[in-house]
């Protein structure tokens, strides 16, 4: 009977994994990061009156976003550093200070629900901005919506959150269905006799949104789809799939998930020496950790939202016949370095970029009412450091059909270590694409 | 056919880590009759004792093993003065709790030390081929160094004194305790050793499969499946159960999807349960 003892007590002990895993104490607010230094603004009009609004969010410090949503946070506090230092928003005879109020999700849907819950009817705040990752923000949508609060949506490239008809969400990054498209349209350029792609993605919402789209797109061009498969979130061990791969001998791999799993994947590729030709990995690629695989991430692209050789300026606003807002790309990355002390990624980028919006919002509607303000993002169309700011009205309200995706690839410059070049789109390259992969 | 031979070996070769890991776990129940919660956090703290000594310090992953051993081994006699000791003969939730709180306190601390970027042991070694499909060298090393501390442990449990004292405790305290036995330092040294076990896997893991603080829970679980596959109690059992797991999830994922392969694992678990419940080695 020692057996059934043993079982009895191995089922408690998963019970109280799963108990303790849910018990988790109350959140000790943090403290807001950015005071707004005290400004002396030199307006010779009466004395201004002086408003604070607060915007709300949760990041996910501790749990498997950890990475990812920090760089989001850093991203958003340099944006609220430089509002501070202009001197916030002005709107007539009003300047707008902004105020953070925020907890941490642990990277976990239960967590936001309530945290969003509370930072929407408890700490009463004014604005929202998303949790990073589509799923979090899923979540967080849901009580935006709920609450008619506008929140903006960053970290997220998930299309599905746009497509229930929410009238509150405005997304930043660019959606999941245009993400691994240019991939395929590269492919096709320099290698019209490339014709089987295998597909091996992350079994999470993003991915799993990205890969469909992208299938559909692939096999309407006529390609094979040779693999498609996915794998769980937390995978380390990628032999099995990769096995598989080098079974089917596809012409392009393309897939992923998240950093952790994207950069294991791609270790894994290259210590299995497969020889795919063509290797576009989500996520992974674009955040400089991705080089710490290193042999093992020469010649991996990946999409990105944005990088810091961006071509986007005032030329390019000019030439788009739209308007251009905010710092420059330069600016922009040159702050980020010497505040955090190395260069930003897409996150991070995309973590101020969601700042931005919201005071652009905020100056344009010249004023505080969410019904003003959900105006002035309708009709906002203007370009960033970031890129192309537009938002659907129609369908799909608040989903981005502005931005557009960069493909990077590691490459290695004359000395041998390796570096991000944006190789496609080809008008806005900083290197050519190198294709096929070569194996040592 | 060559990915199934492939995918076959790739698993064996993990098979030995999963089983030197689920080893650890086995000798503690089988000395003392704790089930230890804080095993997973252990596998990490081996995982990050060879990033840190091997990779930061400049000794070699491999060599960095050494360190984790000792290091393992007195983490593993700590925790059993500090959080087991105490509570030994009271009801098994007790100790689970204890061991729990030991677990979260390790995971706590981690995520502030170490935080929850992934890390990974970068080891260049050739790969070999074997048709179209080449397996990393890292994991035939892995597999011997895992092999190699199975056999390390058998030498010592029955050709030394110590070893014979931890099996005397194993089958019957009181009575050891009554031929002269120190029982107080004998179950602390188990303790250590099942952690020691613990941490050379995770050191082993480490250099296959980048890692984070929270890498270990993963091996904790198939530890559980291993033990009882293998039989709770009983470490050679629990080689046996790790290289089946091993083979088990190679041989499967080369012909059905691999997200399938986990709810063969566990068919199999409910399985052995149902007509062997004591385990293919259990006594």
């Amino acid at each position: 009977m020692k057996g059934l003892k043993n079982l009895i007590i191995i089922i408690a002990a998963l019970a109280v994994l799963a108990g303790c895993a849910k018990a988790t104490p109350t959140p000790t607010p943090l403290p807001p990061t950015p005071t707004p230094a005290p400004t002396l603004a030199p307006t010779p009009t009466p004395a201004p009156v002086e408003k604070t609004i607060v915007i709300g969010f949760t990041a996910s410090q501790t749990g498997k976003y950890n990475a990812e949503s920090k760089e989001q946070i850093q991203g958003l506090n340099l944006w609220a550093e430089h509002l501070s230092a202009a001197g916030g928003i002005k709107i007539g005879n009003t300047v707008v200070k902004v105020k953070f109020k925020f907890y941490d999700d642990e990277s976990t849907k239960e967590r936001v629900q309530e945290l969003y819950t509370r930072l929407i009817t408890e700490d009463k705040v004014d604005f929202l901005i998303s949790p990073y990752s589509s799923g979090l923000a899923a979540a967080a949508a849901v009580l935006a919506e709920q609450y008619s609060k506008i929140m903006i949506v960053t970290g997220a490239a998930s299309d599905d959150i746009f497509a229930k008809g929410y009238k509150f969400v405005y997304q930043i990054y660019t959606p999941a269905s245009r993400y691994l498209t240019g991939a395929i349209d590269m492919l096709g350029k320099v290698d019209p006799a490339a014709k089987k792609i295998a597909f091996v993605y992350e079994k999470e919402k993003f991915s799993t949104d990205v890969v469909n789209f992208a299938k559909e797109y692939a096999a309407n061009k006529g390609y094979e789809i040779v693999l498609f498969e996915g794998y769980e979130s937390g995978t380390t061990d990628f032999a099995p799939f990769i096995n598989k791969i080098v079974a089917a001998a596809p012409d392009a791999i393309l897939g992923g998930g998240h950093f952790a799993d994207g950069s294991t994947f791609a270790k894994q590729l290259y210590e299995k020496k497969v020889p795919a030709k063509l290797v576009s990995i989500l996520v992974a690629p674009a955040l400089p950790e991705f080089a710490e695989i290193g042999e093992a991430a020469f010649q991996i692209t990946g999409p990105s939202q944005w990088e810091p050789q961006a071509q986007y300026n005032e030329e390019a606003a000019k030439k788009a016949g739209i308007p251009w807002y905010g710092p420059s790309v330069k600016e922009f990355v040159e702050a980020y370095k010497s505040k955090y002390g190395y260069e930003p990624g897409y996150h991070a980028a995309g973590g101020y970029a969601a700042g931005l919006v919201l005071q652009k919002a905020i100056e344009d509607a010249k004023s505080l009412e969410p019904d003003k303000i959900k105006a002035a993002l309708e009709k906002m169309d203007i370009m960033t450091f970031y890129g192309r700011i537009k938002f659907d009205t129609a369908q799909f309200y608040g989903k981005q059909i502005g931005h557009e995706m960069v493909y990077l690839q590691w490459q290695k410059d004359a000395s041998g270590k390796l570096v991000k070049q944006v190789v496609w789109p080809e008008e806005g390259r900083s290197a050519p694409l190198i294709y096929p992969r070569k194996l040592e | 056919m060559g990915v199934f031979l492939a995918s076959l070996v790739d698993g064996l070769m993990l098979g030995f880590v999963y089983g030197l890991a689920a080893m650890g776990l086995s000798l503690i129940w089988g000395v003392m009759q704790v089930i230890n919660l804080a095993h997973g956090p252990f596998i990490a703290l081996g995982m990050f004792s060879v990033y840190y000594l091997g990779v930061k310090a400049g000794l070699t992953p491999y060599g960095a093993l050494i360190f984790a051993l000792f290091f393992g081994l007195l983490a593993g006699i700590i925790t059993y003065f500090v959080a087991v000791h105490r509570v030994l003969d009271a009801p098994h939730l007790t100790t689970l709790l204890a061991t729990f709180s030991v677990n979260l306190m390790i995971i706590g601390l981690g995520t502030v030390i170490f935080t929850t970027t992934p890390r990974a042991v970068d080891i260049k070694l050739p790969s070999v081929s074997l048709g179209a499909v080449s397996i990393p060298a890292t994991r035939f090393v892995a597999a011997f160094f895992a092999l190699l501390s199975a056999a390390g442990l058998y030498l010592f449990l029955y050709g030394t004194k110590l070893g014979k004292s931890v099996r005397a405790v194993a089958m019957n305290r009181a009575a050891a305790e009554l031929m002269g036995i120190n029982t107080v330092q004998v179950l602390a040294f188990s303790f250590g050793l099942g952690t020691m076990l613990a941490m050379i896997a995770g050191g082993l893991i480490a250099t296959l499969f980048p890692f984070t603080i929270l890498s270990g829970s993963v091996y904790e679980l198939k530890s559980f499946v291993i033990c009882v596959l293998g039989g709770l109690g009983n470490p050679a059992g629990a080689l046996v159960g790790g290289i089946i797991l091993g083979l088990l999830e190679g041989g499967t994922s080369a012909f059905i999807p691999v997200s399938w392969v986990p709810v063969i694992e566990f068919a199999l678990l409910v399985l052995i349960l149902l007509v062997r419940p004591k385990g293919l080695l259990g006594g």
